[in-house]
Formats: C-alpha cells, structure tokens, sequence
C-alpha cells in the first residue's frame, strides 16, 4: 500500500520542473554537436529523471564513487544524453566536456561509459541486461557496510527482451527488496508503437506475475512521481518494486509528441529554435 | 533412490544411489574448484559463487555447502548470471560464476563483452565441460569455439588449466588480476600433469616448456596437455627430438615463447581441443607469420565441423586427440 506522505513542497515542485526541463534544453544542445541523437527518449524520462536526481537518490555531491548511494541504471542507456548533463550537476564531471558530447575522445558517448564517465554506475547500451546487472548490485548491497538501493530505468520497448523476465524472475525469488525498477512506458520503440511491434500488456500483470509490487504511475506528474518514490523509498518493502511510469515520447515538443519517428533524429538551425522556444515556456 | 539432493549431501553418497554424485565423486577438477574459493573465502577474498542449475555437475555444491550464504542459485538464467555477476562485482565482490562453456562462452558471449570485459570488472568465469567432453550430449553441449571468441574480447584473460593442480595454480594466480578472466576447463577428471610443487612458480602469461625439441615442437592447451605429453614420450623412443609446450594462458598470449620456437625447431604442432579456426592454432599462427625464420606449423584440433556423439574417449580417437592419434599426426606431418 502507498502510504501517504507529506505534499511536495512548491519549491520542490519548482526545482523539479526546472530541471526537467533543463534535461530537454541540454538534450536539444548536445544532440546539436552529435548531430544525430535520441531527443524523444530522453524527453519521456526527464520528469523521471528529475524526481530521482533531486528528490529520491542518496548521493553526495561531487563524490560520485560514494560507496554508499544509491545506484541508477540505464536498461535503456541510450538516454543518456538526457543524464549526462545531471551528472555534471552533481559535480561529478566537468561541464565543460558536455560541450564536446560525442566528439573524437570525449567521454559521452550515445550509450553511457562507467569506465570513463564518473556518476555512470554502469555502462549500458544492450538493451535487457541492465536489470540483471541491477540484480547483482541489489544482491552485492547485502555484503556491503552500508545498505543502498537500486534503480533501473527501463525502456518499454526492452521489455521484449527474454533477459528482462529473466532477472525479474530471479528478484523475486531470492527476495531482493532493494531493486526498484522504472519503466518509461512511452509507448513506442524505433519502428512503431510497441504494441504493434510485439505487444507487452497487459505489461502490469506481467510484472506482478512475476512477483514484484507494481506501481503506475503518470510519468510527467513530477508530484505524483515524488509522492510515489518516496512511499516507495521509505516504505517497507517485500518484494522487488517496478513502477510503471506512463509517458509521451518526446514530451514538451509538440511535433515530436505526434511523430514518433523522432525514437531518433536531427534538428537543423530552425526547427531547433522552434524547439528551444517551446521548451523554455513549458514551466 | 531419489533425485532430491536438496536435504543432504551430494557428496558421499556412495554406492551407486545417483549417478551423477559418483561421477562428482570422481571429478577431482571440480572438488578443486569449490575447496580453492573456499580456502580464499576463509582468507576473507570477498568471493562469492553462482552457478545456472549445474552446482553438482561442477562440483560447486561443495562450496555452497559451506558457504550457503555467499552462493548464489541463478536457474537455468545463464545470461542474467553473467550480467548479475557484472553488478556484483561493481559493488567490490570477486563473483566466480560457472556452467556449461557451450553456454556460457555462447549464449553468454555479450554479456561477458559488455558487462564484464568492456567494464572491465574482475568477474571469474568457469566455463565447464569444453571441447567434446560432454560426447554424446551432442553439438548444443560441445564448446569447440570458445577460444575464438573469448580471445578476441579486449580486457578478458583467457586460460586453460591441464589438471587440477594447475587450475588451483591459476586460481591463486588470478586472485589480483583487475579484469575479467574466463576459465576453460574440461569435466574436472583430466588425468594429473603436475604436482603443487611443479607449480610452484607459476605464473599467468607464461607457457610451460617441457623439454627442447630439435625436430618438432608441440603446442598444447588444456586438455591437450597430457596426451601431448605422452604422444612426445612415444615419439621420443622412436629417435626424434620433440618438446612440448603447455600453452595454458590463451589470453595475453606468450608470443615469446612461440617466437622463440625459430630458429630451434624443425616444426610446430599446435593441439587443442577446439575447432581448428581460431583458437591456439591460430594464435600460434598469428605469431609465426610476423617471425623472421619460422619453423614450419601444423595446425592439429577439431576440425570445421559439429562432432559426431560418442563418449568423449571415442570421441578424442575419432579425432586422433589421444596420445596415439597425436603421435601419428606428428609422424605423418613430419615424414
């Protein structure tokens, strides 16, 4: 049962709507160096994004390596255009080298490096193994000095993977409490709608099924995200938790929200400025 | 009789009660396996184990017996293990995970790339059963390309022990390599090639010579070491000089010991367990190409195809991997 927790504070409420808004700014600005880059993906996880970097994770600022927090991981690592500039944020990598995201030698790549971009807590780009990764972090937390807790954001897509319900399977049975899993139910994947593609509901009786507590949950509600994730958080949990976090692909940029081919794609001088306008009055 | 092994020991129950503990029981590979992570765990190595429903078919039941609490029972989940042990290990444990090597250097051959080698995460895996040994288990269970493919992963060490003494060596060897290693051992009843004593410098990287050989000069990895070994005693009573080479490190490769080979042999008989694309003959072949005066090289394993079933004895004579089959290679090759 979610308990009730005390409402978001408006300042809160604030700094998280800001800040996702900064990953959607940032998004537009570093996929303008790659010139090519995951806008829509990154955009449907910004609220998420923001909730988990600024509410819900135990972190120390610029001590990326603290052992510890609490751990993020990518299933879907190719938003992580959207994370990196969190990342820099926190002080755990210089701002500067955002401005050369994806160029020869930098260390942002599309998919997140952990070997060579601190706050990266893994590396990620295969879809379907990060939740098992997650698993061995979850299960490693219980011989560590410190307890922490384990985050996976998932791709709605990733669900296809046979990896996934792997992992899902053994959390469960060895009762893993400390793996909370987020999918970003954004609807669609590079060809289409992922319903079309290989359908995935009814995606909660799946996960429930497969013995997680299973929240749902409107993805953008930065206020009943945070509601949700503390109750979670500070909850008493006996099972592994997934939340099933309903999304639009490419949230905040209208023509991206009605096409979905924007799974991946450019913006050339004008329709960038369109987008940053439309961006920046979304707050 | 029963099949439930879950109240009580696998081992020691003798007396023909379940096929499989004996065949554990006589599998002295996998009871060094389980007793060396013990005795580093009793150190305080932070290791823990896991094992996709093989623990009794490695032997790894031993350990878990000890060690209930630092065991973990992934099922039938290979790929999720490899993954999984890549989290553990981030979080500063040393997981030995192990199975089937057809599964876990196949099935598995992403994850050990990208969740332990490219992180580079000092993730242990024991690939188990290699080559031909599960005989008539058939082509799903054999692993004659295991070597290609793990070779060719940047960050991971690759070995191959000869016997127990040797994979114990290795084990305590490795126990500070920062990266990934994978293991590739055979069913934990190779016949014993060396003592503790014999090893007691071993290194990782750093082939094994046994004796010079002017006429020809055989290479062998793993498995292959022992029958090598008895091919050159044979050979040697029939006048020729023949050394042999126990290549138990694929991965970094001592190219220096095969450079060395110019010059002071008359030919290279590479001998593996795999299929003779990519694997130790390849390797061997890769250094000779970029030496000045190499010696002839003849390239000795499974060949491109998917083995008959037998049991892996027959198996070994159908491909002329015994002792027997390696000599008369030699003699044919050599004229």
């Amino acid at each position: 049962m979610v308990q009730v927790q005390p409402s978001v504070s408006e300042e809160k409420i604030a700094l998280l709507k800001d800040r996702a808004k900064f990953v959607r700014t940032e998004t537009v600005r570093l996929v303008d160096i790659a010139k090519t880059g995951h806008y829509a993906s990154a955009f449907s996880c910004a609220e998420i994004f923001a909730v988990l970097y600024y509410d819900i994770l135990n972190l120390r600022e610029g001590e990326p390596d603290w052992p510890a927090r609490d751990r993020l991981l990518l299933g879907k690592g190719h938003a992580a255009v959207g994370q990196y500039p969190l990342l820099a944020d926190w002080g755990f990598l210089d701002k500067e080298v955002l401005d050369e995201y994806t160029r020869l030698g930098n260390p942002l790549g599309d998919h997140p490096d952990m070997t060579k971009v601190p706050g990266v807590d893994f590396s990620s780009g295969s879809l379907g193994h990060n939740l098992s990764v997650g698993l061995g972090m979850a299960i490693g937390a219980k011989y560590a000095p410190q307890p922490f807790d384990v985050y996976v954001l998932l791709g709605d897509g990733e669900q296809a993977e046979g990896q996934v319900w792997e992992a899902a399977m053994a959390a469960s049975h060895h009762g893993v409490t400390n793996l909370i899993a987020i999918v970003d139910r954004n609807q669609y994947s590079l060809d289409g709608r992922t319903d079309d593609i290989n359908a995935l509901e009814p995606l909660a009786d799946k996960w429930t099924a497969f013995g997680w507590e299973v929240h749902e949950v409107d993805g953008h509600d930065v206020i009943a995200l945070t509601e949700l994730l503390r109750s979670i958080k500070n909850g008493e949990r006996t099972k592994p938790v997934v939340v099933i976090a309903h999304t639009i692909k490419g949230k905040g940029v209208s023509f991206m929200e009605s096409e979905f081919g924007w799974h991946l794609g450019w913006l050339d001088e004008q329709d960038e400025a369109d987008v940053m306008k439309e961006l920046e009055g979304l707050a | 009789m029963t099949a439930d092994l879950s109240t009580e020991s696998a081992i020691g129950q003798r007396g023909g009660s379940w096929q499989l503990t004996q065949l554990l029981d006589q599998a002295a590979g996998f009871h060094v396996l389980s007793d060396t992570l013990a005795e580093l765990t009793e150190q305080g190595h932070p290791i823990v184990v896991g094992t996709a429903d093989l623990k009794y078919s490695n032997g790894l039941v031993l350990y878990a017996e000890k060690y209930p609490d630092r065991f973990i029972q992934f099922g039938i989940s290979e790929q999720n293990m490899i993954s999984a042990a890549a989290g553990l290990a981030s979080t500063g444990l040393q997981p030995w995970v192990a199975t089937f090597a057809s599964f876990l250097a196949l099935l598995c051959a992403e994850q050990m790339r990208t969740d332990t080698a490219y992180t580079n995460l000092p993730v242990r895996m024991v690939g188990h059963h290699t080559g031909v040994t599960l005989g008539f288990y058939g082509t799903s269970h054999h692993a004659t390309e295991d070597l290609s493919i793990t070779r060719s992963i940047a960050n991971l060490t690759v070995l191959a022990p000869a016997d127990p003494a040797q994979l114990r060596a290795m084990i305590l060897a490795s126990v500070d390599v920062q990266g990934p290693i994978y293991f590739r051992i055979g069913r934990g009843r190779d016949p014993q090639v060396y003592t503790r004593d014999d090893l007691s410098d071993f290194a990782l990287g750093k082939a094994i010579t046994h004796g010079q050989g002017r006429d020809l000069t055989i290479v062998a990895t793993g498995s292959m070491v022992h029958p090598s070994l008895e091919a050159a005693k044979v050979l040697r009573s029939e006048g020729r000089s023949v050394g042999v080479i126990d290549m138990h490190t694929i991965k970094p490769f001592d190219s220096e010991a095969v450079a060395a080979l110019a010059g002071n042999t008359g030919a290279v008989l590479t001998v593996e367990e795999h299929n003779v694309i990519g694997g130790l003959g390849a390797a061997v072949a890769e250094v000779l190409a970029e030496t000045v005066n190499s010696p002839r090289l003849f390239r000795h394993g499974i060949p491109d195809e998917y083995a008959p079933v037998g049991p892996p004895t027959h198996l070994y004579a159908h491909y002329r991997l015994d002792a027997a089959g390696i000599a008369a290679v030699a003699r044919e090759r050599l004229g």
